[in-house]
């Protein structure tokens, strides 16, 4: 094996089903949305860009509420997270792995099975909210799930480990001999957090602002299970364009719409800081 | 007044004040920690107990006391336990699959310097950090427009797919930290490539292999948005349980879910043990 084939060799069967389920689905998805037709004439490619002013400007009240549920979903993350991962990263001493593996556990149960699990504990007539009403600590008409608290709720909790990780993967990279020196200059916790600690930790925050923000904004079982018809998000729209109504070139458009915004963000990330944590995240 | 106040920021503090200000905050973030962490447990503690309840109807919402006997049921519902086959048969092939591909792919990642690394890389960034609902949406766009069936063949292609990044990403930060110059000592002893590689090279891997594997296994049984777009009509473990949420969920689904975490939890606890063992860093 000449060493200069060798690295293409190692990836050619890898890469090449890469390209044919990764890349050309794209190209795939991208055509089905400028074709016109139905499932059972088939599809004509036409260039019908129409298709996306149409699903834009019908569904735009459900782009609008899933960009802005990612961003209060990922804003109380970064304010839950940071805490937790500078516990973890400073004050953990040997028992770091162990604090991880704890952050880690719910990934042993299925993502759905822990959101039904959060219904069933939120629900009216629930061991937890039944109680409280007839002691009269909560009005009779109180309800959690169905509102967008219980949505954002429930991304929060879906999708909180990928934004500790990221920030303890930064906090721990920090040499403690900068925070003493910050220290030595008279500089009070306060100003030694705003100035350096913080400043070093920033990367983690974006590599888990991209973590958090894209699959929260583009998630459907949140809403779906949690939420009520006010609560409908754009991935709601897409799978149920798909998968019931098959009105291919609609969702098509739309998925290809959405990805294209979260897209932008992606590339912006990984122009401006590199694709080296969010790799050494997904490698933990 | 004639005193001057000190100011409480942390410089003019007195240096014991300081110290049990210091200790307060710790106690805190402990506190804190230790809530989280019971907060992401809190849905799972629930799953485990409504699989011990003794229930009488056909609904599990209330506790009326603890029993095992979900346990001997497990398998009574059909589509259920074929779900869950369906589920267990995809981990296992994804994980074969997916851990050879990805850890050929980390290997050239790690190793070697070549024109179209960078690209690569990107790519396996850009498999990661897509939204999972784009990636099943354009595998089903594929599969329509080339008129291919749906089932357990294009659920495997879709596992695979997203798999062989996270692979490759663990296998390739295993072989950065790997001395190049014990495999080059093999050569110069007289081993040939492949002999370095399989007595050498390929232990030292071994565990990064390993934990690669393991996160295929566990991002194939748990996957949800792609396997609901590539599907079609056949059920998987998660599927299965998304579809009779409306209906209620029997007692087997905790059961299976509490046996599921269990065994993660066993092999995952035996490689936090066998790492806090090893005396280097061997992630």
């Amino acid at each position: 094996m000449s060493r200069r084939l060798a690295p293409y060799l190692l990836i050619l069967p890898g890469g090449l089903w890469l390209l044919l389920f990764f890349v050309v689905p794209m190209v795939a998805m991208l055509s089905l949305s400028l074709q016109q037709g139905d499932v059972v004439s088939g599809y004509q490619l036409t260039w019908h860009w129409q298709t996306y002013v149409d699903g834009i400007s019908n569904y735009q009240t459900q782009i609008i509420r899933s960009l802005w549920y990612g961003f209060i979903t990922t804003v109380l993350q970064i304010v839950l997270a940071f805490p937790i991962a500078y516990w973890i990263a400073f004050r953990g001493g040997r028992n770091k792995s162990v604090y991880l593996f704890l952050i880690l556990l719910p990934f042993f149960v299925s993502f759905v099975l822990r959101t039904i699990s959060w219904k069933f504990i939120l629900t009216d007539e629930s061991f937890v909210l039944a109680p409280l009403k007839d002691v009269g600590l909560v009005s009779q008409d109180f309800h959690i799930l169905g509102t967008p608290m219980a949505v954002i709720g429930g991304l929060t909790y879906n999708f909180l480990p990928f934004m500790i990780l990221p920030i303890y993967v930064a906090l721990e990279r920090i040499d403690p001999r900068v925070v003493e020196a910050a220290r030595d200059l008279y500089a009070s916790p306060v100003q030694t957090f705003r100035k350096v600690i913080f400043p070093l930790a920033l990367p983690g925050v974006f590599a888990g602002v991209l973590m958090t923000f894209v699959p929260a904004s583009s998630d459907y079982i949140n809403s779906e299970i949690l939420g009520s018809s006010g609560t409908t998000m754009i991935g709601q729209v897409i799978q149920s364009q798909y998968l019931r109504s098959q009105n291919y070139p609609t969702a098509a458009a739309l998925s290809f719409a959405l990805m294209a915004i979260l897209l932008v963000g992606i590339f912006t990330y990984a122009r401006a800081l590199g694709t080296e944590d969010v790799l050494k995240v997904a490698a933990r | 007044m004639t005193t001057t106040l000190s100011t409480p920021t942390g410089a003019d503090l007195e240096p014991t004040t300081r110290r049990r200000r210091r200790r307060l905050g710790d106690r805190l973030l402990f506190a804190y920690t230790w809530l989280i962490i019971l907060w992401l447990c809190v849905p799972i503690a629930v799953m485990i107990l409504f699989g011990f309840n003794d229930t009488k109807g056909r609904y599990n919402t209330t506790f009326q006391g603890l029993t095992l006997k979900w346990y001997g049921r497990l398998f009574e519902i059909p589509a259920l336990t074929d779900a869950l086959a369906n589920s267990l048969i995809i981990a296992v092939l994804n994980t074969l699959i997916a851990g050879t591909l990805g850890t050929l792919v980390g290997l050239a990642l790690g190793r070697y310097r070549f024109r179209g690394d960078g690209t690569t890389n990107l790519v396996m960034f850009a498999v990661i950090s897509a939204p999972e609902l784009v990636m099943g949406a354009s595998l089903l766009s594929l599969f329509v427009a080339s008129g291919v069936g749906l089932g357990i063949p294009t659920i495997l292609i879709a596992h695979v797919m997203f798999s062989i990044s996270f692979v490759a990403v663990v296998v390739r930060s295993r072989v950065l930290t790997l001395d190049r110059y014990i495999e080059e000592a093999a050569r110069d002893l007289g081993a040939g490539p492949w002999t370095a590689f399989r007595l050498v090279t390929f232990p030292m891997i071994f565990p990064a292999v390993l934990s690669g594997g393991l996160l295929a296994f566990v991002l194939s049984i748990d996957d949800f948005v792609i396997t609901n777009f590539t599907a079609g009509t056949t059920q998987t473990f998660p599927l299965w349980i998304y579809g009779a949420t409306r209906v209620g969920l029997p007692p087997q689904v905790n059961v299976m879910g509490t046996l599921i975490f269990a065994v993660g939890l066993l092999i995952a606890a035996g490689n936090v043990i066998a790492a806090r063992r090893r005396p280097s860093s061997a992630r």
